[in-house]
């Protein structure tokens, strides 16, 4: 690896003006995991990184009213085992101990996970419908953004290059949502990840979210499939019954699959379908129990 | 505000004994192990943190000491397969892969160990369900797994 220097900030402000006076020589680390590898391998190359990690505070997860916020140096391991995040957020509690492997889930973090943007990643599929944001600063203050407004394509954010994600935060689902994670790949990280939350009251969808991630560059929500859910009995969307079958097609349409190493268009567009409906029907299965 | 550097002081727990270093930001954790300490027993294979065969236990937990910078270890305890080997409490995980026949090659087998030990640590009694949940990240192209899943059993509280 090409030799670079560490600057250690000790505040957000100090990296922010650090990364605003590199001129691009510079980026973030908060665990590498992803980073590091491109390092290695020569595809990016820095003069400096900037080791948010020696913030004081920023690896802490707390609660903010209904929203957990889950500072940008908190590990997915941390997330995971985090009792806040376990007790209000059990799937993404769920989802982190699903990322990677135990080795990368004690060093990477949830933020960098984000902010890296590799286009296969499960919590940027799954923060889609907890509808979480993102607190964002630079040298001149700080923004909140939603979290599908961060990723613009593969390994691109819309964050100035003067800017960091200081802090991820989630909102508990409204009571009565249930919710599951799907993915499913052979390789090391998934070819596909699809999250579904459904509010159910009197029998009847009263709300829909679903996120596909993965399959194309960026993460989405499917509001087609979203829109031809609400209002359906749950008893009627069974296995193979035709509003469901139809939300999966949709799916599969606005999927915008691409193709690459995990697989070709076709091949993603029958898995986006398959297991849309499995996740769909997981979700509902979770009767009552929350998103856990 | 502090300066960017190109030289690090580091100073640690290595294998329970206090130890100093100077490293540069780009050196990975295991060329300071293996080329500075001499502790060859951490193996490189894949280098991109998916094989598990450099598994070193950093304050307990596993980390790929690959990728893992080696300036992330100061005021840490780093342990590795040596010094593992070294405490008394090994006898019982080492045994059992010797028992099992849980290697082959080897080259897998100090992060296998260093895994497990630290399941083990967190959990004394894991079904094997939670052993193979937890040890997935470790690969061996020999052994198919089962000896080493029979072998954490064997040495856990639920299998003694």
């Amino acid at each position: 690896m090409r030799p670079f220097r560490l600057h250690e900030p000790t505040t957000v402000q100090e990296a922010a003006s650090a990364l605003a006076g590199s001129g691009g020589g510079a980026a973030l680390y908060a665990g590498g995991t992803e980073l590091l590898l491109a390092m290695k391998s020569g595809l990016l190359a820095y003069d400096t990184l900037i080791n948010v990690k020696s913030i004081p505070g920023l690896d802490a997860v707390s609660a903010d009213g209904d929203s957990i916020v889950i500072g940008a140096s908190a590990t997915h391991s941390a997330v995971e085992h985090d009792p806040l995040v376990r007790e209000r957020l059990p799937l993404l509690s769920e989802v982190e101990h699903g990322v990677a492997n135990l080795r990368v889930r004690n060093v990477g973090t949830l933020a960098g996970n984000l902010c890296f943007a590799e286009p296969h990643s499960d919590p940027a599929t799954l923060l889609l419908v907890y509808e979480a944001e993102l607190d964002v600063a630079g040298p001149s203050g700080s923004r909140r953004i939603a979290v599908g407004d961060l990723q613009t394509g593969s390994y691109e954010t819309s964050l100035g290059p003067d800017e960091l994600l200081t802090a991820v935060r989630v909102p508990a689902f409204p009571s009565g949502m249930r919710a599951a994670y799907s993915k499913f790949g052979y390789h090391h990280r998934p070819t596909l990840g699809i999250a579904a939350a459904l509010a159910v009251q009197d029998g009847v969808v009263a709300d829909a979210r679903l996120a596909l991630g993965c399959v194309s560059p960026v993460a989405r929500r499917l509001s087609r499939s979203e829109d031809v859910l609400r209002g359906e009995r749950i008893d009627a969307l069974t296995e193979d019954s035709a509003v469901l079958r139809e939300a999966c097609r949709l799916a599969s349409e606005d999927a915008d699959a691409v193709e690459d190493m995990h697989g070709g268009v076709d091949y993603k567009e029958h898995l986006v379908r398959v297991f849309m409906e499995r996740t769909v029907l997981r979700a509902l299965a979770r009767n009552g129990g929350g998103d856990g | 505000m502090a300066e960017a550097q190109d030289t690090l002081a580091v100073a640690f727990e290595l294998n329970g004994v206090p130890v100093e270093a100077s490293v540069e930001p780009q050196t990975p954790l295991i060329d300071l192990l293996r080329e500075r300490f001499g502790l060859t027993g951490t193996k490189r294979s894949c280098d991109v943190q998916v094989c598990g065969a450099c598994t070193v236990l950093l304050d307990g937990a596993p980390v790929s000491s690959c990728t893992v910078p080696a300036f992330e270890v100061r005021g840490r305890a780093v342990l590795t397969v040596e010094g593992f080997a070294a405490d008394e409490s090994a006898s019982p995980l080492i045994e059992a892969f010797v028992n099992n026949a849980a290697f082959q090659c080897g080259f897998c087998t100090p992060g296998m160990l260093l895994a497990a030990k630290s399941l083990l640590d967190a959990d004394p009694a894991p079904s094997e369900d939670v052993i193979k949940d937890y040890m997935r990240g470790n690969v061996c192209r020999c052994t198919g797994y089962k000896k080493i899943v029979e072998a954490v059993h064997e040495a856990s509280e639920a299998g003694r």
